[in-house]
Order: C-alpha cells, then sequence, then structure tokens
C-alpha cells in the first residue's frame, strides 16, 4: 500500500495527522509531509480512515 | 444482517451510514432517499470553493457516493411521515406520486434547510446556502458583478459567503443583530477577533442591528430586491441577499411519529432513537457524558462520525452485540478570507478562554477555553497542527491547567 497525497488539494488541516502522526505530518511551515509513504499493513484501518476523513479529498491509496 | 434497510438523507451522514452497513456486511437491501435529485454531494465547498468558482460540482460529489456500494438511490423522492409499528414509510416522488415502502430499519439523516427571512419567498436576489442549486443560483449572479452583497447573520456560513465575496471584489456588508459575530459559540473575546478579520478584509461590518424589512421593486412582474432597511434606520442598496440566519431542522415528516422531537432527533448514547430507528448527524442529538450535556452538533466531521455509528448500532443490534457509546471530540473548520479558523471541544460563551500560543493581532494563534478546571475547547486561527494535537487532551482527560501546560510545549 502506497500513499498518494494531492498537495494541491491538501489544505494542511492536520485531519490526517490527528487520525495517524506515524505517517503524517504537518509542520510549522504548514506544509503536511508524508513520513511514510509505504505504511504497513496493519497501519490499513488508518489510512482507509485518514481518506474518509480528508475534508478535501486529498488522500487515495494506491495498491503497487 | 438481510433485510431491508431505508436511509433518509443521502447527504454525508446518510452516505456514511450506507457505507458502513454495506461495508460490515448487511446484505439485504439499502434504499437512500433525497428529496434533492443531485448526486450526493459534499456541503463546505458550496460556500468557498463554488462561490468563488474556484471548483466545479463534478469536484464535490461524495466519494461514498461514487463507490459500488449496491445502494437502492432513490433521488428527488422525499420523505412524507413513517408509521414505525407497521414498519412503513411514505415516500412522494418527484412527479407527485405517493408510496409506501416497508422497511425493517430505518436511519434518519434528513439534516436541516436553511432559515429563511419570514416574506421573502419568491423575491428575486435574495439566497440562502444550503443546497447545490442554492450555491449555483447565487454564483451566477455574483459572476454578473454586482456592486454589493448584503450577507444578512455573520455566523460561519455568513462569514463565508462574504469572504468568497471580498475573493471576487465585490462589496459586503455584513449585518449580524448580536453585538459580536459567534459571540454565543466562541465567547466575547473571540468575537471580537473574528469581527477584526472581517474588518480587515474591508467588510462594511454592522453589529447590533437587525433587518426591518427587504426593499423590492416589481419589474415585469419579477419582484426584485434593491435594499435592505435595517433598525438602525439605514437602508443599503443592494441587488443580492445572502441570509446565514441558521437553520431549521428537517424532522416534518417524523411528526406523529412517536419518536421524540425536541431540537433534533432524541436518541440515546449510541444514536437509537427507537428499535430498529438510528438517527445521525445535524439531526440528531445525544446525551454526551464528555460535555455533560444533550449535544447536537452541526458538523461535518460528526455527520460521518455519526453516520458511521449509527450504522454499527444498527449491525450491534442485529448480532445481539455490545452497542458503542458515540461521544466524539466535536471538531470543525471556517475558512474565511486567507484565515482557517478551527474549533475543538463545545465550549459555552462564558467559559474562560486563554490564549496560548501566538497572538490575535497577527490573526494567527490557539486559545484553550475551560470551565473551572475543565477543558472545553480548543480554538485555532491558522494554527491547525496545534489544534488537532492539543484535541488529543479531551481524549486523555487532561485538565484546563494541564492543558495550558501542554500547549506552551507546542
Ligand atoms: C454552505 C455550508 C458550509 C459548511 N461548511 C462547513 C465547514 O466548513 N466545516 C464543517 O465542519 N461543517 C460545515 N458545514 C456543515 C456540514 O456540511 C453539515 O454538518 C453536514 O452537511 C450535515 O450532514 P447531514 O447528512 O446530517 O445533513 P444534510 O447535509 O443537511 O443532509 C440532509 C439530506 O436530507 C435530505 N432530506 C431532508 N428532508 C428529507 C425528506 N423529508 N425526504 C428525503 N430527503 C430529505 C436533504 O435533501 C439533504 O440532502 C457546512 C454546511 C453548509 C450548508
Ligand atoms: S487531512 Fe487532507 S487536507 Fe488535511 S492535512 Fe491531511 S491530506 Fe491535507
Amino acid at each position: 500500500m502506497r500513499i498518494v497525497v494531492d498537495f494541491d488539494l491538501c489544505e494542511s488541516n492536520a485531519v490526517c495527522m490527528g487520525i495517524a502522526p506515524e505517517i503524517f505530518e504537518v509542520r510549522d511551515d504548514d506544509f503536511l509531509y508524508v513520513l511514510d509513504e509505504n505504511p504497513p499493513e496493519s497501519m490499513r484501518a488508518k489510512m482507509e480512515e485518514s481518506v474518509q476523513r480528508c475534508p478535501k479529498q486529498a488522500i487515495s491509496i494506491a495498491e503497487d | 444482517m438481510n433485510s431491508t434497510t431505508v436511509i433518509v438523507g443521502a447527504s454525508l451522514a446518510g452516505i456514511n451510514a450506507a457505507r458502513t452497513l454495506r461495508l460490515q456486511g448487511h446484505v439485504g437491501s439499502i434504499i437512500v432517499v433525497d428529496a434533492d435529485s443531485e448526486r450526493p454531494y459534499d456541503r463546505p465547498p458550496l460556500s468557498k470553493q463554488m462561490l468563488t468558482g474556484e471548483w466545479e460540482p463534478e469536484k464535490i460529489l461524495l466519494p461514498a457516493g461514487k463507490e459500488d456500494l449496491d445502494l437502492e438511490f432513490r433521488l428527488g423522492v422525499r420523505a412524507k411521515a413513517v408509521d414505525l409499528g407497521a414498519r412503513q414509510i411514505t415516500l412522494e416522488g418527484a412527479d407527485g406520486t405517493v408510496a409506501n415502502t416497508a422497511f425493517d430499519s430505518l436511519v434518519i439523516a434528513s439534516g436541516a434547510s436553511a432559515r429563511r427571512l419570514p416574506d421573502s419567498a419568491g423575491i428575486a436576489g435574495v439566497h440562502v446556502v444550503r443546497t447545490l442549486a442554492d450555491s449555483l443560483a447565487l454564483r451566477a449572479e455574483l459572476e454578473a458583478g454586482p456592486s454589493r452583497v448584503v450577507v444578512i447573520g455573520a455566523g460561519f456560513i455568513g462569514a463565508e459567503v462574504a469572504s468568497s465575496c471580498r475573493k471576487r471584489g465585490i462589496e459586503v456588508t455584513l449585518v449580524e443583530a448580536m453585538p459580536l459575530p459567534l459571540e454565543r459559540i466562541l465567547g466575547a473575546e473571540m468575537g471580537r477577533v473574528c469581527a477584526q478579520v472581517h474588518i480587515e478584509n474591508g467588510v462594511d461590518l454592522r453589529l447590533g442591528t437587525g433587518v426591518l424589512q427587504l426593499e423590492t421593486e416589481t419589474v415585469d412582474g419579477v419582484e426584485k430586491v434593491v435594499g435592505v432597511a435595517l433598525t438602525d434606520g439605514t437602508t443599503i442598496a443592494t441587488e443580492i441577499v445572502v441570509v446565514g440566519i441558521g437553520v431549521t431542522l428537517n424532522v416534518d415528516w417524523l411528526e406523529g411519529s412517536g419518536l421524540t422531537l425536541d431540537d433534533g432527533v432524541v436518541c440515546d448514547n449510541t444514536l437509537l432513537a427507537a428499535p430498529g430507528v438510528v438517527a445521525a448527524g445535524d439531526i440528531a442529538r445525544y446525551p454526551s457524558a464528555r460535555f455533560g450535556r444533550m449535544l447536537r452538533v452541526e458538523h461535518w466531521e460528526t455527520a460521518i462520525a455519526g453516520g458511521e455509528a449509527a450504522a454499527r448500532r444498527l449491525l450491534a443490534e442485529a448480532s445481539g452485540e455490545t452497542p458503542v457509546v458515540f461521544d466524539p471530540i466535536p471538531w470543525f473548520w471556517s475558512d474565511q478570507y486567507d484565515r482557517k479558523i478551527q474549533l475543538a471541544g463545545r465550549p459555552m460563551p462564558t467559559d474562560t478562554c486563554v490564549v496560548v500560543h501566538g497572538s490575535t493581532d497577527e490573526f494567527r494563534f490557539v486559545a484553550l477555553y475551560g470551565d473551572g478546571d475543565r477543558l472545553t475547547g480548543v480554538l485555532g486561527m491558522n494554527r491547525p497542527r496545534h489544534v488537532i494535537q492539543l484535541r488529543a487532551l479531551f481524549e486523555e482527560g487532561a485538565s484546563f491547567s494541564e492543558a495550558c501546560e501542554r500547549a506552551a510545549t507546542l
């Protein structure tokens, strides 16, 4: 599973960071950083929750 | 669960309930009814990117509405009444035909409609913003380049409409009956900050002023708005009035059903309103142990979480599992000009409010609310990371003073 963020859509509201701080981090420059683009399978539920809860529909999961 | 579930409302709460039901093992039919004939769409952009013209309707379709979940959509169809004993719902099609549909379980997600000014029906140029059609109608008039828009009500929707108009370079008069905007939600101190944001962005803000009446002219048989007379004795000339004075809940179809209606559909702490009947989203009122009172939350995230929880509640009822208590931490955002306002929790306007990070003069700060030593709210302006991190303190059960200490380390 690979995490893809559309940075044109992302507005750095940190919702994903609230769900999975191990993967998503909004820093002091107000940009979102994806800390691990290939999270372990054990994180799938949290990644799916992040996809659903992103108010900008900016996150998707690619299977490759 | 192999039975028929009817969901009334194909918006955020309803569609997420449908999705959860299907993905968690509901194999029977799921009928999703909505009076709106559009494919399920998201509302926050209606006062933001849709009005500024940045986004088109295709972009705001709800993802779950596009998934293949084997749902039976009945769009343009309105629920008129429900008989919980007979397990039947009365539906009216767009062409006026009325028919009954049987169900085993029911999800109430009919949300809310925008309140209108009395006696304003049918007057051209007077708008509300709740549906895609509302947003597109207003946008078409904004594109015609009006000299001024008058926005009535400086709540979140009114503030966002004002902001979207300013982004288009249109002059805005924002009229608020209360002495400060958002005072009942954020308290006086933060209300003052929000007022200042409007003023900095060139809005003509009229506080403590009500609307006396709309001034209209009738040309070629069409009654059009030409101005707004205010209680302070002034009249503002305008072709466009946007009314953002709150909502009325869509509970008309539930009158006489036997469900308890009291500013919403009254549920238990698992969103159950009656056996086999759940409610979610803007319409659901539930007891919150976290905040020690009944809550009804009109936030985007709560509608998703509520839809999911309501679906799980039905599944638990069917399987005999212990239901899960619904008591999330309310959280929402509002985009106004270049500021992003976020609030986690549910403060009372009289709670103590302390700025713990940044400064209100720069409109970049975090403030905490407390009732005694109980943490009740985290407010941020252009500080999303801090709000999300401090929101976790509710889960940890941190006190107000502990939260203030923690905020200092961020
Ligand atoms: C312009 C706007 C901007 C917003 N911005 C934000 C924001 O920035 N942040 C935030 O957190 N929240 C925001 N919100 C709030 C958020 O969108 C709502 O909380 C959310 O839409 C609630 O979802 P719901 O499914 O409960 O109800 P609704 O979205 O109100 O949906 C109810 C649905 O039920 C249908 N319906 C009603 N009665 C019947 C009937 N009798 N029969 C059949 N169908 C019926 C309606 O057509 C509607 O589609 C905004 C809302 C609006 C309107
Ligand atoms: S939730 Fe979405 S918009 Fe918010 S920071 Fe994450 S990716 Fe960006």
